[in-house]
């Protein structure tokens, strides 16, 4: 009897220490009130992920006292995350929509912070060089239409290589991506046949072929299934070592997709972007232009709450497209053009808090 | 310990325990509760389903369940293609996975010595213990490989005849996801059988056996006795084969079609949600996804009401039987 009364008081003075040591230790963590350390959350695009995560860390090293999470929880939650505003950025692959805009509860900027590829894989027995695609061919090939990798037209873009008889099975992402928006943006782009039928979004109705989820996904099937034919990011076909297409741009070259090719398209399409940044620029102009290709946005608030958080943002966004870029290229992104850069900070210098500018413009 | 003298407790707590130990009441409290937020989470959740679904209720009605296009960009959502995907994929896995665990715990119960059946009891339990993930990276880059190349080849060449094994092969299908989802509910299955089986009284086997049955006569006795636990397990695999995700997914091909043919890809309810729910956009497509999350709430409860109709039948006669002998 004493015995269990002792241990019982023991346990109780034991959880007495724990409760006392969890609220101890909570307390300086909790709110961004306490004395200089201010915290920031994002969430939205799984794609330019890697390189948030890198920012991250780099940032942190530099400017300690600020802490900022990013949830790759996909551009669509991104977007949700950012209208709810139950985050301070949310990032998106594809701009938002004039509805979404106009139903947020406040003027959100786009600032593009570096760009991405989608890039065409397939599973073809003894070829020596990479295969041509035109872009009808493309279109035609996810429209169902050829279905013999031996047809003319698939032949006609690729003379002296022998194709197979084979069917072509067609893998596309089942889960919604932005990278499937940015492929049927493309398609849309240069089959009105595509567009009509199918259209331009994260999850299309695909006319043909076998989901794959996932990056991982498409290549595991691709590769693992001969005869297939399917579109991953760029950044995971390179450090995948996957067979990569040469994609016929507009003006007639056939382009390997590479980080200076997306750039070039970048460039290619600074002109025809509009004030607000929010641009597709598949199927770019330029004569090193890779076609399928798209930016990748930071989503903010115009007019911010707080003054210290939305301080540390435009701090950290403007770090982001100036030192921040020379991170893009190690990890397989390509880095804004030197005009668009201009313009992102022209977007970075019009956030406000309580009216009043949170960056001065001369820097 | 227990000091409270049983001549002060009120009407009430009389009700509640009928032996007056303030014990007791205590713990019929806490079971009662136990009980009650099991049977509320199952209506919250009923509830959250439907009214967040209301917007797509409103705009397809009952069309949803019957219409094949699932089009989010042009704002056509139908549910029959995933509902058909998900039970035909659970019921491939039921008849491959239920007559593989009735084998195994036979052979673990009434055949093998001691040291084989504890090592492979102990095997087939760590099997249920496998991420799903593992099993999806595993059907895409084992599986499917070894289907394109040899069974499905083997089907369509033997079986062709029949509408279910024709078409392209690719490996990758409805087919696929059935097997997987087959090696994944198998050790679930087999492993409450196992117990069910243990439990059978070894007077049951002894009395068969006196009686001059042969081993196989004795252990149809012991299977009609452990029918009803048997049928238990088979409604827990099944469970776990509808709502299976991952998997599934990596290996059944995603496309909201409804075809005979095992070969050609297929979508389950379960699927279409993980993949497009963290990026739809849009108050339409959000709520047509979770019209889908309702329908497999129904599609589970639909299905084991006729699992537990099915086994209750069994039971019944199987009843009648054993009185008979």
């Amino acid at each position: 009897m004493s015995v269990s009364k002792r241990s019982f008081q023991l346990v109780a003075w034991f959880s007495v220490l724990i409760l006392g040591l969890a609220f101890v230790g909570c307390n300086p963590g909790g709110g961004s009130s306490g004395s200089g350390s201010v915290s920031l959350q994002g969430a939205g695009a799984t794609f330019p992920n890697p390189l948030y995560q890198k920012w991250l860390s780099e940032y942190g090293k530099v400017h300690p006292n600020v802490k900022i999470d990013y949830q790759s929880i996909g551009s669509g939650g991104g977007i949700k995350q950012i209208k709810e505003q139950t985050v301070d950025f949310g990032a998106s692959d594809s701009p938002m929509k004039d509805e979404d805009l106009k139903s947020a509860p406040g003027e959100i900027l786009h600032i593009p912070t570096v760009l991405g590829a989608v890039v065409i894989t397939y599973n073809l027995q003894g070829l020596s060089k990479p295969l041509r695609f035109s872009p009808e061919v493309i279109a035609d090939i996810f429209l169902g239409k050829i279905k013999k990798w031996n047809d003319p037209k698939i032949a006609a873009d690729n003379p002296g290589v022998t194709l197979p008889t084979a069917d072509i099975t067609v893998v596309h992402r089942s889960d919604g991506s932005g990278t499937s928006a940015v492929f049927t943006d493309y398609l849309s782009k240069v089959s009105p046949e595509w567009k009509e039928k199918v259209g331009a979004g994260v999850s299309p109705s695909w006319p043909t072929g076998i989901g794959g989820k996932g990056n991982e996904g498409v290549t595991g099937q691709v590769k693992q299934t001969p005869n297939t034919i399917g579109y991953v990011e760029l950044a995971y076909a390179v450090q995948n070592k996957l067979p990569v297409a040469q994609v016929k741009n507009s003006s007639g070259n056939f382009i390997e997709a590479s980080i200076d090719a997306v750039t070039a398209a970048a460039a290619g399409s600074a002109a025809n972007t509009p004030e607000d940044l929010r641009v597709s620029i598949t199927n770019a102009t330029g004569p090193q232009a890779y076609p399928i290709s798209s930016y990748t946005y930071i989503l903010v608030y115009k007019n911010q709450k707080d003054a210290r958080k939305g301080k540390a943002l435009v701090d950290f966004l403007w770090w982001g497209i100036h030192d921040g870029e020379k991170y893009a290229k190690e990890l397989q992104y390509a880095p804004l053009p030197a005009d668009i850069v201009k313009r992102a900070e022209a977007k970075i210098n019009s956030v406000t808090a309580n009216g009043t500018a949170l960056r001065q413009p001369a820097t | 310990m227990s000091a409270v003298t049983v001549g002060q407790s009120s009407h009430w707590r009389r009700v509640l325990s009928p032996t007056g130990n303030t014990g007791d009441v205590v713990f019929r409290i806490l079971m009662l509760l136990a009980a009650l937020l099991m049977v509320g989470i199952v209506v919250a959740k009923a509830i959250a389903l439907s009214a967040d679904s209301m917007l797509s209720l409103r705009q397809f009605g009952f069309g949803f369940l019957t219409s094949q296009q699932w089009n989010p960009i042009k704002g056509e959502f139908g549910a029959l293609p995933f509902v058909y995907g998900t039970v035909a994929s659970s019921l491939i896995a039921l008849l491959i996975s239920v007559p593989f665990s009735l084998g195994i715990s036979i052979f673990l119960v009434e055949q093998a010595p001691y040291y084989i059946a504890r090592p492979v009891g102990f095997l087939v339990e760590l099997l249920a213990a496998i991420p799903s993930v593992v099993y999806g990276l595993w059907g895409i880059f084992v599986l499917a490989p070894v289907l394109r190349q040899y069974v499905e080849p083997a089907l369509a060449r033997w079986l062709g005849w029949l509408p279910f094994f024709r078409g392209t092969i690719t490996g990758i299908g409805l087919l696929t996801g059935g097997i997987i989802l087959a090696i994944m509910v198998t050790p679930i299955i087999s492993a409450v059988v196992r117990d069910v089986l243990a439990a059978v009284p070894g007077s049951q086997r002894e009395a068969a056996l006196a009686l001059g049955a042969t081993k196989w006569e004795m252990i149809r006795v012991v299977l009609v006795n452990g029918a009803p636990g048997i049928a238990g397990a088979v409604i827990l695999g099944l469970g776990r084969a509808l709502g299976e995700t991952m998997a599934v997914t990596m290996v059944i091909g995603n496309r909201p079609e409804i075809s005979f043919s095992l070969f050609e890809p297929s979508y389950t309810i379960a699927s279409a949600i993980a993949n497009e729910f963290t990026e739809a956009t849009g108050d339409l497509y959000l709520s047509a996804l979770v019209e889908l999350g309702l329908i497999l709430f129904l599609v589970t409860f639909i299905v084991n009401g006729i699992a537990r109709l099915l086994v209750w039948n069994v039971t019944r006669n199987t009843g009648g039987v054993g009185r008979a002998a």
